[in-house]
C-alpha cells in the first residue's frame, strides 16, 4: 500500500454536508438501527417510508424549518427535501388514516436535509430514527414516548444519557399571567430561544414590570434539576409547571431518574405546543436528539389529533457510543 | 469549580479573567507562572485565543468559557449559551476614517459603495446591511489602521478600548456599532448535565 500522501485520485466532489459511508462504519450504524428498530417494533410502532421530496407548499403548511434544498419538477411545481419526518408523517396520517381510531403508533428510519454548517455529528443530509404517537394526549402520551426513548437508548448500550425535559408553553404562559404584552414577550422569547441570558436580563430591565416579576422571569428559565425544581405551592410558576408534574408522576423510576427538568428549554421549530425534550450524553457536546408535543400540527392537515414524538440523530448516537467506549 | 473545564482567553482579557478565577477559589498560580503551557488539567483551565473560545465551548471540549461580546457577535452561528456579562474588558466596536471630510460618505455618495477594512467581516457586513448602505468588506488579518492610510479602503470597523491607536494614526471615530465586554458562555449539554457546578459558579460571580 502506498502512503496516503502519495495517492492522487481523480476528484469527483460530493455536495457540502454530505458524505459516503463505507462498510466498517455501516456495520456499526446498522447495528444501532437494528437495535432501535427492535424496540420500536416490540413497543408497537409500525415503520413507514415517505418520499424524501415533497411539495414545498405541503411542508410549509406544517410550519417546521424552512427547506434548504428546492427543485422544480417537470410541471414547474416546487419540490423540497424534507427537513424532518414529523411534518411528512402528519401529512401521511391525515391522508392515509383519515378515519382510523387513534392512537396510531408509527416509526421511521429516514434521512432529512437541513442547510446547517456541516460538522461531525451534523451533516446537511442526516439519518434520523424516531417515533410519532398520534392521538395520545398529555400526560400519558408524553410519558409513553419518553419510555420508548429510554428503551431505545438502553438497547443501543448507551449508559450516561440524560433527558432534559421542559415545556414550550411554560414561558409564554408565565409572560401572559404576569401581564407582559405580546410585543415585549416576543423579544424575551427570542432571547430565550438563543439562551442569551445577558440579552434576556437586558430586555427584562427595560420592561414595565415589578422587580419581583422581572426576577422571576429571569430565574425560572435557568432552573434545571430534579423534580424539586417543579416546586410546590401556587402562583403563576406552579400553574405553568403543572403539566410537567403530571408527566413526571407517570414515569417509571428507571425513566424518571434519566430526566433533568429544564424550565428554560424552548424550541425553534414552530409546531411544538407542550412538553419538549432533548437527549444529552456526557460524551458529546450537542444533543443526540429530541422531541416533544405538537398538538396542533395534525389539525393543519385536516385531522386534529394531539401528538408527540422524538427523533434521534443516528450519527450523533454512534459518536456518543464510541466516546463512552473510549472512556471505559 | 469542581468538574468544569474552563476556556480562558489569552490576550487583553487574560489578566482580569485570572483575577476572576481567583475569586472563584481556583488556584491560578501555575497558569500565571507559565505562559507557554496551554492546558492546566488539574485546575480545569485551558488557555487559547479569545476567538477560539466559542469553538471549544460549542464542541464541548470546554464546558464554559470566557470571551468578548465582539467575538460572540462575529461568530453568531455558534450554538453556545450566553450566561453572564462579566463587565470587564469594555471596548467599543466603531466605524473610523481618516480625519477631515469623511471619505466613506463621499465614496458612498459618488461611487455608491464604500470599502471597509476589518477583522470582523460578518459584524461589519450585518451593520451596513441594517443601516442600508452598500459596502465592500475587505478582510485583513493584521493592523487594520494601515488600510485607510494607504488608500486600500475609505473606512475601518474595529474594536477600540481607549482610541489611542486610532488617534496615533490620524483616524477618527465616526459611528459606534456596540460596546463589548467579557461574557461567560456555556456548552448546551454541560449547561444541563453540570447544572449544579455552573449555577454555583454563576452565584459566586453575581455576588457583589
Amino acid at each position: 500500500m502506498p502512503s496516503p500522501a502519495d495517492i492522487r485520485t481523480t476528484i469527483h466532489p460530493i455536495p457540502s454536508g454530505t458524505r459516503d459511508v463505507l462498510p466498517d462504519e455501516m456495520r456499526e450504524l446498522r447495528d444501532i438501527t437494528e437495535r432501535v428498530r427492535g424496540v420500536f417494533e416490540r413497543d408497537g410502532y409500525g415503520e413507514v417510508w415517505t418520499p424524501a421530496l415533497e411539495y414545498e407548499a405541503v411542508l410549509a403548511r406544517g410550519g417546521g424549518l424552512p427547506p434548504a434544498y428546492r427543485v422544480f419538477d417537470d410541471h414547474g411545481q416546487v419540490l423540497a427535501l424534507r427537513t424532518d419526518m414529523t411534518v411528512p408523517i402528519a401529512r401521511l396520517v391525515s391522508t392515509r388514516y383519515p378515519v382510523d381510531d387513534p392512537p396510531l403508533r408509527l416509526c421511521y428510519f429516514a434521512h432529512a436535509y437541513r442547510g446547517v454548517r456541516p460538522h461531525r455529528g451534523q451533516m446537511r443530509e442526516f439519518l434520523q430514527a424516531g417515533i410519532e404517537l398520534i392521538g395520545a394526549p398529555a400526560p400519558d402520551g408524553t410519558a409513553e414516548t419518553l419510555t420508548v426513548l429510554c428503551h431505545a437508548l438502553d438497547a443501543t448500550g448507551l449508559r450516561g444519557y440524560r433527558i432534559g425535559l421542559g415545556d414550550a408553553s411554560l414561558y409564554p404562559r408565565l409572560l401572559r399571567s404576569l401581564g407582559v404584552d405580546a410585543h415585549d414577550g416576543k423579544r424575551l422569547m427570542a432571547a430565550l430561544v438563543e439562551r442569551d441570558f445577558v440579552a434576556l436580563e437586558g430586555a427584562l430591565g427595560r420592561l414595565e414590570v415589578s422587580d419581583d416579576d422581572a426576577g422571576l422571569l429571569l430565574a425560572v428559565p435557568q432552573l434545571r434539576g430534579g423534580p424539586d425544581v417543579l416546586g410546590a405551592g401556587e402562583g403563576p410558576v406552579a400553574e405553568a409547571v403543572a403539566g410537567l408534574r403530571r408527566v413526571h408522576a407517570l414515569l417509571a423510576p428507571e425513566v424518571a431518574e434519566r430526566v433533568i427538568f429544564d424550565l428554560g428549554l424552548v424550541r425553534d421549530l414552530g409546531y411544538y405546543t407542550g412538553a419538549v425534550f432533548d437527549v444529552y450524553d456526557p460524551a458529546l457536546g450537542e444533543p443526540l436528539g429530541g422531541g416533544g408535543r405538537y398538538d396542533e400540527l395534525l389539525g393543519r392537515f385536516g385531522r386534529p389529533l394531539p401528538a408527540v414524538g422524538f427523533a434521534l440523530g443516528i450519527d450523533r448516537l454512534h459518536i456518543a457510543l464510541a466516546g463512552e467506549e473510549r472512556e471505559r | 469549580m469542581k468538574g468544569l473545564t474552563i476556556a480562558v482567553p489569552r490576550g487583553a482579557l487574560f489578566a482580569d479573567t485570572l483575577d476572576l478565577l481567583d475569586a472563584l477559589d481556583l488556584d491560578t498560580a501555575e497558569v500565571r507562572r507559565n505562559d507557554r503551557r496551554l492546558l492546566f488539567a488539574d485546575v480545569g483551565v485551558v488557555t487559547m485565543r479569545p476567538s477560539d473560545v466559542p469553538t471549544y465551548v460549542e464542541a464541548g471540549a470546554a464546558d464554559v468559557g470566557i470571551t468578548g461580546k465582539d467575538v460572540l457577535t462575529e461568530q453568531a452561528e455558534r450554538t453556545v449559551y450566553e450566561l453572564l456579562d462579566l463587565g470587564y474588558g469594555a471596548c467599543r466596536m466603531v466605524l473610523a476614517t481618516v480625519e477631515g471630510p469623511d471619505p466613506s460618505a463621499e465614496a458612498l455618495r459618488r461611487l455608491g459603495v464604500m470599502r471597509v477594512a476589518t477583522k470582523y467581516p460578518k459584524t461589519a457586513a450585518a451593520f451596513f446591511e441594517h443601516t442600508g448602505r452598500q459596502a465592500e468588506i475587505v478582510e485583513v488579518k493584521g493592523s487594520v489602521e494601515l488600510a485607510p492610510l494607504t488608500g486600500l479602503v475609505e473606512a475601518i470597523v474595529d474594536l477600540t478600548a481607549t482610541g489611542t491607536t486610532l488617534r496615533e494614526n490620524n483616524l477618527v471615530i465616526r459611528e459606534d456599532l456596540f460596546t463589548s465586554t467579557a461574557r461567560l458562555i456555556a456548552n448546551p449539554v454541560a449547561h444541563t448535565l453540570k447544572a449544579d457546578a455552573i449555577d454555583a459558579m454563576l452565584e459566586k460571580l453575581r455576588a457583589p
